[in-house]
Order: structure tokens, then C-alpha cells, then sequence
């Protein structure tokens, strides 16, 4: 008989095996990375708790303790307050729209109908053209003088040219535009996460609803959305993450403006601590929506685990 | 009375017809089987029946009344489905509920009505928990309870023991037999397990290819195949075909005998040259040729091994082989069964 195994070899060195191991092979992977991590997030994290205790400015950039004045006196500002409820609206508002036009397109998009394939591959574009780009288009919709929105409706006969709302230049049409523009960036995603659950939900639980009596509401609200929840708090625990944080369309389309009526955290950090260079200050905004989030997704991650089926 | 009664259905998925002119009616209180491969259209038929699929063609008519228009929840059927369907996010006692809180029945009659069917099924101690917590006998006495407490007119059952290991499928069988005579509600159970079908069915109707190759009981099916697709689809192993007068010649592999044990009556000789044999026990199968006769597939014989000691069966032997004449079925070219041969 042949022998079709290697003879085994002498060991040269206890080294000749080590990738064979699960845990070196593993730490090796894991490494860049835990790298990434630690270097180009955990590094500025702790920067920033640094600079919001000192009373750093890019003028006079001396590592002066101070405490928690910064946060005080953050806190005490009605800027700042009126920036924490604006981003709060901001964000539940646009997460929602997001989602109800994600669970809308969703089904859409699950009906066969003719050029599906094309509508499915176009419905991405809001997430994937660049977002300066895309609030530009926005800008211009949304112009004073040349507005799209205004132009058609009045073409149409639907507004007096004499009332057009100016949209970005009134306070609550600004913070429901810049809703708009970060609902319609949101709801691929949205429709993304719905689709891929949906389509998760076995036929023979839906069939056996249909069976049981259930009708197109009672299937969608009491089998499939119960159903498909823990994938989409998951969906919705990035939108909020991410929207919390964004500070790109509302530094595109208003600066914050008119008089701080669209102003959120992201930019008003930005401002203060880069633009303006009061780095301490700015720093300890951004450090304010660290708690916010932490306690958000814990909730919302505990609430999956309830959930779990 | 027939309960149900389908009148030439057809179902076309683009240029395949799944289920190809379907005619059957099942009586009332009949547990009916529909038996058949992979893939026959079996299921697609149920469905239909069910009201999840719409034929392209015909006509389901459902205690009287033409359903073809009416919406599953509105037919009286029940259904309990391979992977059984339960709502994986709802309590056992929920998930029982489901249909009669979609009919807008009372809060105390659902009570009622839910530890009743759980009891029946002797489930009555899971009902707070979840399906993912039950084992899959357990799940699959939820999903009939299911199906019960909607007091259907019919009870449509796809392949409800195909998830089970083998041991928990024959006594799922036995009972969910037992409950059938006990609540005598007419059933249609699919399935393409012959031992599920025989052992379960009052009638079965054997399909292929979306047609309908034979109705009847459980003996008629096995000791008269109406065709050669029937002959060969039920019995395990199936029934032995040799070629015959342009058409074949077949019978069933325990009725094939040695000589000298088949005494009485008209008797037809064989010379069967022996290849292998399997011993399994309760019975002993024997592989091999027909001398001087042209066969599809391999010739088996079923002996007992009791009255056939392994002496007298070794490879390589030809040995006096014979069936009784009235065990013979002839098929003519087309398949079809003919009386005379």
C-alpha cells in the first residue's frame, strides 16, 4: 500500500506551526483593525476629553486646567440648549420619515413590475452620490429667488408668486428642509434594511397568516414589522448615530442658519472649535452627545435583546 | 357528500404546468392523501385548494360552493404547513389565537376555545412560552392546534412530518391519524412518503407530473396499480417489471417465491439468477436476473428469511423462481394497465 500521508517531519522550531493556531492566526487578523481603532478614534477621543478640561484655544494653546467650567458654561449658553433640542428634532424627525419611506419603498420594491431591476439599482442614488453634491441640487430646490419647489408649484397654479415661502429663510421651513434632505439621504438605507428583512420572513409564516384571516394590515403590523424589528433597531440604531452626529447637510444648506433655528451639535461644535478656534468649547459640545448616544443605543440594544426570537 | 371537489385544475408557472388538469372530490370526513415525487404539483394543487395559489384554469368547489373567488381566511379550510408556519414572535398561546382574533371572536371564547385544542394535543403546559422553545413534535402539535380551533370544514396538511427525526414521525403519524377519526373533520395531507400515505389514508390519490394516475384505497393502489408509474412509485422495493408482449409484466418482489413455496393455483415460472442479497432482518432481499428476460431495472425478491435459509440463496445461482398468476399485472406500451395478458 501506498503511503499518501507526509511522514512527519522533524519539528525544526516550535515556530513551523504558529499561523495553525486559531489565536495567533486570529489576533493577527484583528489587528489593523483594533490599530484603526485605537489610533485614529480612541486617540482623539481622549484628545478631546483633554482639550474640553483645559482652556485650550488655537490662540493660546496652553493645556490649562479649568474642570468642568467648559461645561458649564456650554450649558448655561441658549445657543447651545436650543442646538440640543434642534438636533433631537432633527434626527427623530428625519429617522422617521426615513423609515416610513424605507418600509413604503420596501414593498414597492418587493411587487414585480417592469424595469424593477433598474428602479432598485437607481433608488440607492441618495446614498451614494456624494452628499455636497446632492445638498447643492437641494440648495437650488430650495432657493430663495429660483426655487424648483416654488417655480412649479406656481407653474401649476397651486401658489401666488407673491407668498412663495422662502425656505431656508424662515426657521421652522429651514428645519423641515434640512428633515427632507436628511430623511431623503436616509431611506435607501431604510429600504435596504426593510428589504432584507422582509425577504427573511419565511413564506410559510406569511401563508399561514393569510390562512389564519389576516389581511394586508394585520400581516404587515402584527407578523412581518414584529417580525423584521430587531434588524431594523439595528438600522435605525446607525441612522441615529450617524444623523446624530452629521454636521454636512446642515453646514451645506444653512450654516446652521437662519439664527441658529437649524443649528445641531455637530456643527456647533465645528464652529466654535475649529472655525472659531475656542477648541476647549468646541470639544466639550462634541463630548455632550457621547452620553446622549451611549444611553440610546444601550436602550435600543437591550430592547433587541428582548426581542430576540 | 363530497366536502370538496376539484373540476379540471390547471396551473401554469410561465410555460410548465405545475398541475395539469386535476380532477378529484374528497367525501366528507375522508382522510385523503395525495401521494407523489418531488415536484408532481402536489403541493401547488393543495395550495390551490387553499386559496394561496390562483389556477389558471377550473373550478374548487368547497362544501357547495365555489371558492375560486373567495379568499383563503373565507373558504373553511385550515392549514398546517411543512415548517408549520408559527409566528415566531407570538406565545404559543398567541399564535393558537391568531385565527380567531382575526374573526373578531370574544376574549373568553378565545380563552376557552385555545386550552381546549391545547389539551386535546396535550400542549396545555407550553402555552406561555415561545415556538423557538418547543421541540419540533411540539411545534407541529401547536400548528394542528392551530388549525383546529378555526372549526374548519377541511383540513389541509403539507407535509407536516417531514421535519421530524423518523422515530417521532410514526408516532406523529399514529396520532395525528388517531385525532382525525376522533374529530372526523375531512383532511387532505400531502405527502411523498408511501409509508405516511398507506398507513394514513383512507384513499390516496397517487400523482405525477400534475396528474392524477390513481384514486383509491390504500390495498387498491398497492394490489391494482392502474399504470406502471403507480406500480413502480408505491412498494419499496417496487414492484418488478420484465418485458412482455410489447408492453410489461409485473409483480411485486414479496409475491416473487421460491418454486417450491408457492403451492396452489395457476403458477408462472421464473429462472432467477442470483446477484447479491440483503439481509435487514425481518425480511431478506435478494437482486438478480430473470433468465431469458429483458427487465429496466434490477429483479428483487422479498423472503422471508425464516423459511429461506441463507444456504439455499448464494450469488451466482440460478434458481426455480414463481409467482401465482392472479399476483401478475400486465401494462400494455403505453403504461396503462390492461386486464388480459
Amino acid at each position: 500500500m501506498v503511503a499518501i500521508t507526509e511522514r512527519l517531519r522533524e519539528r525544526r522550531s516550535r515556530f513551523q506551526f504558529v499561523l495553525d493556531r486559531p489565536q495567533v492566526l486570529g489576533s493577527l487578523f484583528l489587528s489593523p483593525a483594533i490599530l484603526y481603532v485605537l489610533v485614529l478614534v480612541g486617540l482623539p477621543f481622549l484628545l478631546a476629553i483633554y482639550y474640553a478640561l483645559s482652556a485650550y484655544t488655537i490662540y493660546n494653546p496652553s493645556y490649562h486646567f479649568v474642570g468642568l467650567s467648559n461645561f458649564i458654561e456650554v450649558v448655561q449658553s441658549q445657543t447651545f440648549r436650543r442646538t440640543l433640542v434642534n438636533t433631537f428634532v432633527f434626527t427623530i424627525a428625519s429617522q422617521f420619515l426615513g423609515l416610513i419611506l424605507g418600509k413604503f419603498g420596501a414593498l414597492l420594491l418587493l411587487r414585480p413590475f417592469a424595469g424593477r431591476k433598474i428602479v432598485r439599482a437607481l433608488i440607492v442614488l441618495p446614498w451614494a452620490v456624494p452628499i455636497a453634491l446632492a445638498t447643492v441640487a437641494w440648495e437650488w430646490m430650495f432657493d430663495s429667488l429660483y426655487s424648483v419647489i416654488n417655480w412649479t408649484l406656481e407653474a401649476v397654479g397651486l401658489m401666488n408668486p407673491a407668498n412663495a415661502p422662502n425656505w431656508l429663510g424662515e426657521p421652522t421651513l429651514a428645519m423641515i428642509c434640512v428633515i427632507i434632505v436628511n430623511a431623503w439621504r436616509f431611506f435607501p438605507f431604510a429600504i435596504v434594511i426593510f428589504l432584507a428583512g422582509i425577504t427573511a420572513v419565511p413564506q410559510d409564516v406569511l401563508d399561514a397568516a393569510t390562512v389564519d384571516g389576516a389581511g394586508f394590515w394585520r400581516r404587515n403590523y402584527q407578523i412581518i414589522v414584529p417580525m423584521i424589528l430587531p434588524i431594523v433597531v439595528v438600522g435605525l440604531i446607525f441612522g441615529t448615530v450617524f444623523t446624530f452626529t452629521d454636521l454636512s447637510i446642515v453646514y451645506l444648506l444653512t450654516q446652521g442658519g437662519p439664527v441658529n433655528a437649524t443649528q445641531v451639535l455637530g456643527n456647533l461644535g465645528f464652529q466654535i472649535g475649529i472655525l472659531s478656534g475656542d477648541v476647549a468649547h468646541g470639544a466639550a459640545i462634541s463630548l455632550f452627545m457621547l452620553p446622549v448616544l451611549f444611553v440610546l443605543v444601550i436602550l435600543m440594544l437591550r430592547f433587541i435583546r428582548r426581542r430576540e426570537i | 357528500m363530497s366536502v370538496v371537489s376539484a373540476n379540471e385544475i390547471t396551473k401554469r408557472f410561465s410555460d410548465v404546468a405545475a398541475v395539469d388538469g386535476i380532477s378529484l372530490s374528497v367525501r366528507d370526513g375522508e382522510f385523503m392523501v395525495l401521494l407523489g415525487p418531488s415536484g408532481c404539483g402536489k403541493t401547488t394543487f393543495l395550495r390551490i385548494i387553499a386559496g394561496l395559489e390562483a389556477p389558471s384554469s377550473g373550478e374548487i368547489t368547497i362544501d357547495g360552493t365555489v371558492v375560486n373567488d373567495l379568499p383563503p381566511r373565507a373558504r373553511g379550510i385550515a392549514m398546517v404547513f411543512q415548517s408549520y408556519g408559527l409566528y415566531p414572535h407570538f406565545t404559543i398561546r398567541d399564535n393558537i389565537a391568531f385565527p380567531l382574533k382575526t374573526q373578531g371572536v370574544t376574549k373568553a371564547e378565545i380563552r376557552s376555545k385555545v386550552e381546549w385544542a391545547a389539551n386535546l394535543l396535550g400542549i396545555g403546559h407550553l402555552l406561555d412560552r415561545r415556538p423557538r422553545q418547543l421541540s419540533g413534535g411540539e411545534r407541529q402539535r401547536v400548528a394542528l392546534a392551530r388549525a383546529l380551533v378555526r372549526d374548519p370544514m377541511v383540513f389541509l396538511l403539507d407535509e407536516p412530518l417531514s421535519n421530524l427525526d423518523a422515530k417521532l414521525r410514526t408516532s406523529a403519524r399514529n396520532e395525528i391519524k388517531l385525532f382525525q377519526q376522533q374529530i372526523g373533520t375531512t383532511t387532505i395531507y400531502v405527502t411523498h412518503d408511501q409509508v405516511e400515505a398507506m398507513g394514513m389514508g383512507d384513499r390516496i390519490a397517487v400523482i405525477d407530473h400534475g396528474k392524477v394516475r390513481q384514486v383509491g384505497t390504500p390495498a387498491e393502489i398497492y394490489d391494482d396499480p392502474a399504470d406502471r408509474f403507480v406500480a413502480t412509485f408505491v412498494g419499496s422495493p417496487p414492484m418488478n417489471l420484465v418485458r412482455w408482449n410489447g408492453g410489461h409484466l409485473g409483480f411485486r418482489p414479496e409475491n416473487f417465491l421460491p418454486r417450491q413455496m408457492v403451492h396452489n393455483g395457476a403458477v408462472t415460472d421464473f429462472s432467477f439468477c442470483i446477484d447479491r442479497t440483503e439481509y435487514l432482518g425481518s425480511e431478506r432481499i435478494v437482486y438478480g436476473r430473470l433468465d431469458g428476460l429483458e427487465a429496466p431495472l434490477e429483479i428483487t425478491a422479498k423472503l422471508p428469511p425464516a423459511h429461506v435459509p441463507d444456504e439455499y440463496i448464494r450469488p451466482g445461482e440460478f434458481h426455480p423462481f414463481a409467482v401465482r398468476s392472479s399476483q401478475l399485472c400486465y401494462f400494455d406500451e403505453s403504461g396503462k394497465r390492461a386486464r388480459r395478458h
